[in-house]
């Protein structure tokens, strides 16, 4: 039988959770508006999913190459933000379902927040987290390797999390990447990506299974994702994590990316600065 | 790499996505897996403990820490919520449960039957005029149903059913089953009659009529209000009109006034006269006073008439017919109606009609035939269970709650949505609506039956061990 998409207050009263096969939200939106944000985000979410499936086939496959078409020829909304956000990576395998959770989270935002002002809210889909500031507000969140905090002033409005022992199958080994970005589509991609650079090609302590023997659907198709890791020694934690960190420095360097937050078996890396504000520290929450 | 055969895939259809879902391993949701290739779920079977309407707090149900001892009596209901189904029906129904109910052994087969041929049938409670009778309904735009012949104090509609479902396009089909789905699981739905109003359903609340919402239901139509209140009028007030849509009432020229001798004070009514006092169109339907169009109350009043007892003076009450709008006048020297204010003596009246009004809300009934398949689920025979059915010899409900058998063949039955659980109901993309169904009958009759007796499973080991669908059960309401 198909359930078709629910909603309700959790029990704070508070945050609202939207749930539909796959996709799991919670979000809250602060100040007045509330209710009327979590009206139009429950009318948005009506058609988000089956808006996703109709073009599922090609969002598994890399975007075709070549010259620009309007929105990488998708037509849906979310299809247009996962395209639009895998789309600079290039040269790596990727498909637009690397950003499938984070382009859910944007462009659910966006419906729940439109006309409104809004002092702060945020979309939690699964961990891939898009949020909303104004200014003096400061979002926070606890990572892996500590708490985080973004303010007005700082780039980001998307954080994202990927890794082998998450929902989505994995390349690498990373135990856990989180990446801030712009918006939760391009960070949920570049974490997707960092957390297949952190790996040890060929080591026997690894195992790997073929997707499409996990996941008949997978876009990975046949390519070997991990499902186990065994014990690590020093060395080869450094040398899988630098594997990572480097292209999280690159993505960074680029511009794509605000900050990475990379981990593997206790030890962690940072792509560029401590993804902490101490400018807005001071006055966050006033 | 490990090397290892290629296992066997299924796909789900839990949702839009249709996972294929690979042995051992769960769908994109994590909620729906494949073990020894069936699709389980991990949402747990609904079990119903009737201590539930007894207000306890509702706990999810955990099979590890599940006492045995507290579903052995009759508190318990197994409901067909999370199921699952089988369709096409060829095979014996998920959960077939035995269990014992005061030393009978009881069997009740349960499971979530797929409805093509399903509707609801909602009744409004307002006078308010909402549309003609057989007038398209719709939702989003889409044609879901019409407006049917209506009841007392109350405006029908019937909604969905196949022609709607299967029988138009693909939008009307889905737009149907989406309303029907809405409405069945007590969410709102905003539906328009073609020439009429708007209204916003929900099952078990006040309806909004042209975002108006209601409040109450009249106590009787305008005649019968008069027949009701006649005498306590008497003496407070030389007239009385009672607005309706229906049938208006004149107290002077009633029958109920003519028998305590009222005296006549010259009144004129535009109208259709009916018998004496009572007028049947004195308006066009609508949203004013008791379900006309009508705003000012004096519109319905032609030219008062001294030779018939009118004078200067005489006092009018004019009132609607769940008290809602009222209003006093004085006739003046012209013989002409002047508002006043109402004397304190005749506000206990008025406030009498509204309190003998109920409150108005909607109600939807889910109507739907039991197919011949889907009988086989049961038994081996099917036309048995619907002989036995027929009989009460096998009891029918859906979510627990009891269900209206309508006579004659098949299994066609009626259940108020409010009294199944929340978000009962289900679809499929045929589109169809997916219900709990569940068919009790003793152990002796289910075999008499032809039934799937060798699937029979008692219900401790379906708390245990689950069905085709799953190892987890859920017990609502399971209180301590």
């Amino acid at each position: 039988m198909m359930v078709g998409p629910q909603a309700a207050l959790l029990p704070d009263g508070r945050r609202l959770h939207l749930q539909h096969g796959p996709i799991d939200l919670i979000i809250e939106v602060f100040g007045p508006a509330r209710q009327a944000c979590y009206d139009q985000a429950i009318a948005r979410f009506e058609t988000i999913l089956t808006g996703l499936v109709a073009e599922l086939p090609a969002l598994r496959a890399p975007l075709v190459p070549g010259a620009a078409v309007e929105g990488h020829g998708f037509q849906g909304p979310v299809a247009r933000r996962m395209a639009a956000a895998v789309a600079p990576f290039k040269g790596i395998f990727v498909t637009p379902m690397a950003a499938v959770a984070g382009a859910v989270a944007d462009e659910m935002l966006a419906a729940t927040i439109a006309g409104h002002s809004v002092p702060k809210a945020y979309v939690n889909n699964g961990g891939d987290v898009a949020f909303h500031l104004q200014p003096g507000q400061t979002a926070r969140s606890i990572g892996a390797a500590g708490p985080i905090a973004i303010g007005f002033c700082d780039r980001p409005r998307g954080l994202a999390t990927s890794g082998w022992r998450g929902r989505s199958h994995s390349l690498g080994i990373a135990d856990a990447v989180t990446v801030a970005a712009r918006d939760t589509a391009t960070a949920d991609a570049a974490a997707t990506l960092i957390a297949n650079a952190v790996d040890l090609p060929g080591h026997p302590g690894i195992e790997r299974l073929p997707a499409r023997h996990l996941a008949p659907d997978s876009d990975l198709e046949d390519r070997p994702v991990t499902t186990g890791v065994g014990p690590l020694s020093a060395a080869e934690i450094d040398l899988a994590l630098s594997s990572g960190t480097r292209l999280a420095r690159r993505l960074v360097a680029k511009g794509l990316i605000d900050d990475a937050v990379l981990h593997l078996a206790g030890q962690t890396r940072a792509a560029a600065q401590p993804l902490q504000s101490p400018l807005e520290q001071d006055h966050a929450d006033a | 790499m490990n090397q290892m055969p290629k296992p066997e895939k299924i796909r789900c259809d839990a949702c839009p996505v249709m996972c294929y879902i690979a042995e051992g391993r769960t769908g994109a949701c994590d909620r729906y897996a494949n073990r020894g290739g069936r699709i389980i779920r991990c949402d747990p079977l609904t079990i119903l403990d009737r201590r539930l309407a007894k207000g306890d707090e509702v706990k999810p149900f955990l099979a590890a820490r599940w006492d045995g001892a507290r579903v052995s009596g009759d508190e318990v209901v197994v409901s067909a919520i999370g199921a699952g189904t089988t369709y096409p029906d060829y095979k014996p129904a998920p959960f077939i449960v035995s269990r014992e109910i005061e030393g009978a052994d009881f069997v009740t087969v349960v499971t979530e039957a797929i409805f093509s041929y399903c509707g609801v049938k909602v009744k409004i409670d307002t006078d308010r005029h909402l549309g003609a009778e057989a007038a398209t309904v719709r939702a989003d735009g889409e044609a879901v149903g019409h407006v049917m012949t209506s009841e007392y104090g109350s405006q029908m509609l019937s909604l969905g059913g196949v022609d709607h479902l299967t029988g138009g396009t693909k939008d009307e089909g889905r737009k149907t089953c989406d309303a029907l789905l809405r409405l069945c699981n007590r969410q709102a739905v905003e539906l328009t009659i073609d020439g009429g109003s708007s209204v916003v359903v929900e099952a078990g609340a006040a309806p909004i009529v042209d975002g108006q919402r209601e409040v109450r239901m009249r106590v009787g139509c305008g005649s019968a209000t008069i027949g009701m209140f006649a005498s306590q009028w008497q003496g407070l007030v030389d007239e009385v009109v009672v607005v309706d849509d229906h049938i208006t009432g004149v107290v002077s020229e009633h029958q109920a006034g003519k028998v305590i001798g009222w005296p006549d004070t010259g009144i004129r009514i535009l109208g259709r006269k009916s018998t004496p006092g009572r007028y049947f169109k004195v308006a066009e339907p609508g949203l004013g006073w008791g379900g006309t169009n009508i705003e000012d109350p004096l519109a319905i009043l032609g030219p008062w008439r001294a030779a018939k007892g009118a004078h200067p003076g005489l006092s009018l009450l004019m009132v609607s017919t769940t008290g809602e709008h009222y209003g006093y006048y004085v006739l003046n020297d012209a013989l002409e109606p002047e508002a006043r204010p109402m004397p304190a003596a005749l506000r206990p009246s008025v406030e009498l009609i509204a309190e003998n009004c109920e409150p108005s809300l909607c109600t939807v009934l889910f109507m739907a035939g039991a197919g011949g398949s889907l009988r086989s689920g049961v038994t081996n025979n099917p036309v048995r269970l619907t002989r036995s059915v027929h009989q009460e010899a096998t009891r029918v409900t859906l979510g627990g709650a009891p269900a209206y058998l309508w006579p004659g063949g098949g299994i066609t039955v009626m259940v108020d949505v409010t009294g199944l659980p929340d978000n009962a109901f289900g679809y499929v993309p045929t589109p169809a609506l997916v219900a709990p169904l569940e068919f009790t009958l003793s152990r002796a009759e289910f075999r008499r039956l032809g039934g799937h007796d060798a699937s029979v499973r008692a219900l401790g080991d379906i708390l245990e061990t689950g069905g085709e669908y799953g190892a987890d059960t859920r017990i609502v309401g399971a209180g301590k």
